[in-house]
C-alpha cells in the first residue's frame, strides 16, 4: 500500500489519482485489519499445524490437529449444543425482536419511546454483568425465582442444572440480544416508502395485511442480517457460560461450547495448537452455516 | 458475545510467538552440584541499587516488604497483584512464553510448583544458601518445595493443613459428639440429616479438587511420582478408592451436601446453619470469621476425622511459596528476598497475626503471640494450636502432578460432577486415572 502512495508519478490520469487517495483513506483500517485480524489468524493457522509437548518440545505435526479434532467426542458434543441452541434460541429472539419492531412502528402504542429504550437497555448492560445477575436469579436455594416458586408452594426448578441449563442461558442471551435486533428491524421499517402504506390503504388494507405484505417483505435483508449476526453469536457463546460455570460448575463443563473448550485448550491444557485447530475448525462451521442461511433466504426470495 | 474469538486469537498469538524459545527447558543444570554463591557476591548484590518485581495476591504484604527494604535501602521491590491463583499463573506462563515481563520473584502455591519446574521456570536456591533454611520450616513443607534431586524450588510461605471446624450448636442440640473416626462421621451425618433435613453434616464441595487432594493426602494415597520423563498416575488406586466410596457413599444417600463452595449459595449456607462442618485447611477460621459473621461464638475446631481409631495423620490444601523466576536478572537479590520475606521473625510474625496466614515456620507456630490466641468466634478456643498441632502430623512425602490444572479441570469433570449429580463416584475415579493419563501421553510422558 505504502508504495501506491509514496510513488505516485506526477502526471496521471485524474482516476488513477482519485484511487490512490482512496487506498490513502483506507490505509489506517487496513493497517489495523491486517495487523489485529490478518496476521494473528494466519498465524493462528501455522501454529495449529504443530504440537508442543512437555516433554520433547515442538514438532511439526500437519494436520493431525484438525484429524484429532474431527474425531474429538468433547468437540462434537459442544457443536451439537450450539447448533441445537440456535436451533431454538433464535427463532425465539428473532420473533420477538418483529414482534416489537412492528408494534413500535405501528404507532398505536403509548409511551413508544420509552418502551423502545426498554428492550433496548439490556444491550447496554455488559453480558458479564447481566450473567451475574442471572446467575442470582436463577440461585437454586435462596435465588427470588426459587423463592416465588417456594411461596406458592410449588417445587423449584433447578434452572443452573443440567437439564436447564441450555435453557436459561437461552433466556439471558434472549433477554441480551432481542433490543439490538429489534432496533435493526426497526430502523428498517422507518426506511419503507410511507407511499406504499397509503396505497396499501387504498386498496382497503387493514393494519395485519400491511404487516404481513408489505412490511415483513421489506424487512427480508434485515432480517437475514439479523440471522447471520445470530449465527455468529450463538455458535461462539462464550461470556454468559463461562459466568455461569463458576455457580455451577458441574454442569458448564470445560467442552460446554466449542469456544469454551478452546478457550480452556489453551489456558488450561497448555495445548495452543490444538486450540489453534479448534478455532480454524470453528470457524469453518460458522462460514458453512451462515452461507447455508444466506443461500437459502436467497432461493426462497428468487 | 463475539469478542472472545478474538481474544482467543490474541492470547494464542501472544502464547505462541515465542514457541521457539521455550522448548527448551530440559537442557539446564538440573541436578548435580550447583556451585555456591560466596558471601561476597551476596553482600555486593545486596548493597547495588537494584529493583525487583514481586507478584503477589496477600493483602497489604507491602508492610513485609517495607520490612526488607528497610534492612536492605538498596533494593527496591516492586509489587504488582497480578490476581490470585489460577488467573496470575495464567499471566506468569504468557510473560515466560513471552520472554519479556515475567517477575524476579512470584507466588507459587504447593501444588503449582512441578508446574512449574517441568518447563524449567524456576531458579534452584541451593546455591544461595536455601538448603540452610530447612530447619526452620515444618518438615513436610520443605518436601513440598524441594525437588527430586535436592533442588529447593521456593520458600514456603503459609500452609493450609486440614482440620474440621464444626457447629457447637447444632451438635448440641442433636446430641452429637465431634466425630474423630470417618465412621463416626458418617453415622453423625445420617443421624443429623434424619434428625433436621435441612442440615447436613458437612458440604463437600464439588468444584474443590484441593479439600479431595488433602483428604487423599490424609488417607495415604501417594497418586502421582515424576522422575524426569517418566510419571505414575494412580489417582484410582486403592486409597483412592475407599476415599471414593466414603464420600460417593455419603453424597448418595443425601445426608452430605456437595454446594460448589465460595459462591453466593455457599456463603450463605455457612450463614444460615446448612453445614454443620467445614472440613477446611488452617486458612479456614479466620476466613469463617470473616465470611460468616452472624455465627459468631458457635463455631469449634478439632483435627479432620481419622481412617483408624487413634489414628493422627491430616493432608494438607493449599498455603503459598515465594519463588524466583529463573529469567531474574538479580538472581542472589532475589532469593534473599524469597528467603526475607518467610524466615525474617518480624516479617514472619507480620504474616501470621496480620494477614492470618498459617505460618509453616517453626517459630512462629511455637511462638505465643500466635499459639495462644483465643478468637471469640471460637468461643475463646486456640484454634491456632489446634492447626499448629495437626500441622505435626502432615505426611512429607505427597507430590503433586506437572501439569496441575489439567488434573483439577478433568477432576472437576469426572470425580465432582459425580459428587453433584449424585452417582458412582468410584466410576468416576477411573475415567479422571484415564484422562490424566491420556493427557500425559500426549504430552509425551512414559506412563507407568
Amino acid at each position: 500500500m505504502s508504495t501506491v502512495t509514496a510513488a505516485v508519478p506526477r502526471r496521471r490520469r485524474a482516476g488513477s489519482r482519485r484511487a490512490a487517495a482512496g487506498y490513502l483513506f483506507v490505509a489506517p483500517f487496513l493497517v489495523v485489519f491486517v495487523a489485529m485480524l490478518v496476521v494473528p489468524l494466519a498465524y493462528a493457522g501455522y501454529l495449529s499445524l504443530f504440537r508442543e509437548q512437555l516433554i520433547g518440545g515442538t514438532t511439526f505435526a500437519g494436520l493431525d490437529n484438525y484429524t484429532r479434532a474431527l474425531s474429538d467426542d468433547r468437540l462434537l458434543g459442544g457443536v451439537a449444543r450450539v447448533g441445537a441452541f440456535f436451533a431454538i434460541q433464535v427463532p425465539v429472539m428473532l420473533g420477538l425482536a418483529l414482534f416489537f419492531a412492528l408494534a413500535l412502528d405501528s404507532g398505536v402504542l403509548w409511551l413508544s419511546r420509552l418502551l423502545r429504550l426498554g428492550i433496548f437497555v439490556p444491550y447496554a448492560v455488559p453480558s458479564v454483568v447481566a450473567a451475574l445477575m442471572w446467575g442470582y436469579l436463577y440461585g437454586p436455594d435462596f435465588g427470588p425465582i426459587a423463592q416465588l416458586f417456594e411461596k406458592v408452594g410449588w417445587n423449584a426448578p433447578n434452572l443452573l442444572g443440567s437439564d436447564l441449563m441450555l435453557g436459561s442461558l437461552a433466556n439471558v442471551v434472549t433477554w441480551e440480544f432481542t433490543g439490538y435486533n429489534m432496533i435493526i428491524l426497526y430502523a428498517a421499517l422507518r426506511s419503507v416508502p410511507t407511499e406504499l402504506y397509503e396505497a396499501a390503504a387504498v386498496d382497503g388494507a387493514g393494519a395485519w395485511r400491511i404487516a404481513w405484505s408489505i412490511k415483513i417483505p421489506a424487512l427480508r435483508p434485515a432480517l437475514l442480517l439479523t440471522l447471520i449476526f445470530s449465527v455468529i453469536g450463538s455458535f461462539q457463546l462464550f461470556n454468559e457460560p463461562q459466568l455461569l460455570q463458576r455457580l455451577a460448575p458441574n454442569v458448564i463443563d470445560s467442552a460446554y461450547t466449542p469456544n469454551l473448550y478452546a478457550y480452556s485448550l489453551a489456558f488450561t491444557s497448555q495445548d495452543v495448537n490444538y486450540a489453534a485447530a479448534v478455532s480454524f475448525l470453528l470457524g469453518v462451521v460458522i462460514v458453512a452455516v451462515s452461507y447455508t442461511v444466506q443461500l437459502a433466504a436467497n432461493r426462497r426470495r428468487s | 458475545m463475539r469478542t472472545p474469538r478474538l481474544r482467543l486469537l490474541a492470547a494464542g498469538v501472544a502464547a505462541g510467538l515465542v514457541l521457539a524459545g521455550c522448548g527448551g527447558g530440559s537442557d539446564d543444570d538440573s541436578g548435580g552440584t550447583s556451585s555456591a554463591v560466596s558471601q561476597a557476591d551476596i553482600d555486593k548484590a545486596m548493597q547495588t541499587p537494584t529493583e525487583l518485581t514481586f507478584w503477589s495476591w496477600v493483602p497489604n504484604i507491602d508492610k513485609e516488604i517495607a520490612l526488607f527494604e528497610k534492612e536492605y535501602p538498596a533494593i527496591n521491590v516492586k509489587l504488582v497483584n497480578a490476581g490470585q491463583g489460577e488467573p496470575q499463573y495464567t499471566k506468569l506462563r504468557t510473560a515466560l512464553k513471552a520472554g519479556s515481563g515475567a517477575p524476579d520473584v512470584v507466588q507459587i502455591e504447593f501444588q503449582y510448583i512441578p508446574t512449574f519446574t517441568i518447563t524449567g521456570d524456576l531458579l534452584d536456591l541451593r546455591p544461595y544458601g536455601a538448603e540452610a533454611l530447612k530447619d526452620q520450616f515444618v518438615d513436610w513443607t520443605w518436601g513440598q518445595v524441594t525437588g527430586a534431586d535436592g533442588q529447593v524450588w521456593a520458600i514456603p510461605q503459609d500452609t493450609g493443613p486440614m482440620g474440621m471446624l464444626y457447629r457447637q450448636d447444632i451438635f448440641d442440640k442433636y446430641g452429637i459428639k465431634p466425630p474423630t473416626t470417618w465412621d463416626e462421621f458418617a453415622a453423625a451425618a445420617r443421624t443429623l440429616h434424619a434428625a433436621d433435613p435441612n442440615v447436613y453434616l458437612t458440604n463437600l464441595a464439588s468444584n474443590q479438587n484441593g479439600a479431595w487432594m488433602g483428604l487423599l493426602w490424609q488417607a495415604g494415597s501417594r497418586p502421582f511420582k515424576t522422575d524426569g520423563d517418566r510419571i505414575s498416575v494412580s489417582v484410582n488406586d486403592e486409597a483412592s478408592k475407599k476415599l471414593g466410596q466414603y464420600w460417593g457413599g455419603l453424597a448418595k444417600e443425601g445426608v452430605i451436601s456437595t454446594d460448589a463452595d465460595f459462591t453466593d449459595q455457599w456463603y450463605q449456607g455457612l450463614n444460615r446453619g446448612k453445614y454443620a462442618t467445614w472440613l477446611t485447611a488452617a486458612w479456614g477460621p479466620v476466613f469463617l470469621s470473616t465470611s460468616a459473621k452472624d455465627t459468631s461464638g458457635k463455631w469449634r475446631a478439632a483435627p479432620l476425622p481419622q481412617w483408624t481409631d487413634g489414628g493422627q495423620e491430616a493432608g494438607n490444601w493449599g498455603g503459598s511459596t515465594s519463588a524466583v523466576v529463573k529469567t531474574t536478572k538479580n538472581p542472589i537479590a532475589a532469593a534473599k528476598f524469597a528467603e526475607f520475606l518467610n524466615t525474617d521473625p518480624e516479617s514472619t510474625m507480620m504474616f501470621a497475626t496480620e494477614q492470618f496466614l498459617f505460618p509453616a515456620t517453626k517459630a512462629v507456630l511455637s511462638n505465643p503471640a500466635f499459639s495462644d490466641q483465643k478468637p471469640a468466634f471460637y468461643g475463646g478456643q486456640q484454634v491456632n494450636q489446634v492447626f499448629a498441632g495437626i500441622s505435626d502430623t502432615v505426611a512429607t512425602d505427597f507430590q503433586w502432578p506437572p501439569f496441575l490444572d489439567q488434573t483439577v479441570n478433568d477432576w472437576d469433570e469426572t470425580v465432582g460432577k459425580s459428587l453433584a449429580d449424585r452417582t458412582d463416584t468410584v466410576a468416576a475415579l477411573d475415567q479422571w486415572q484415564q484422562r490424566i493419563t491420556t493427557y500425559a501421553k500426549n504430552q509425551g510422558f512414559k506412563v507407568e
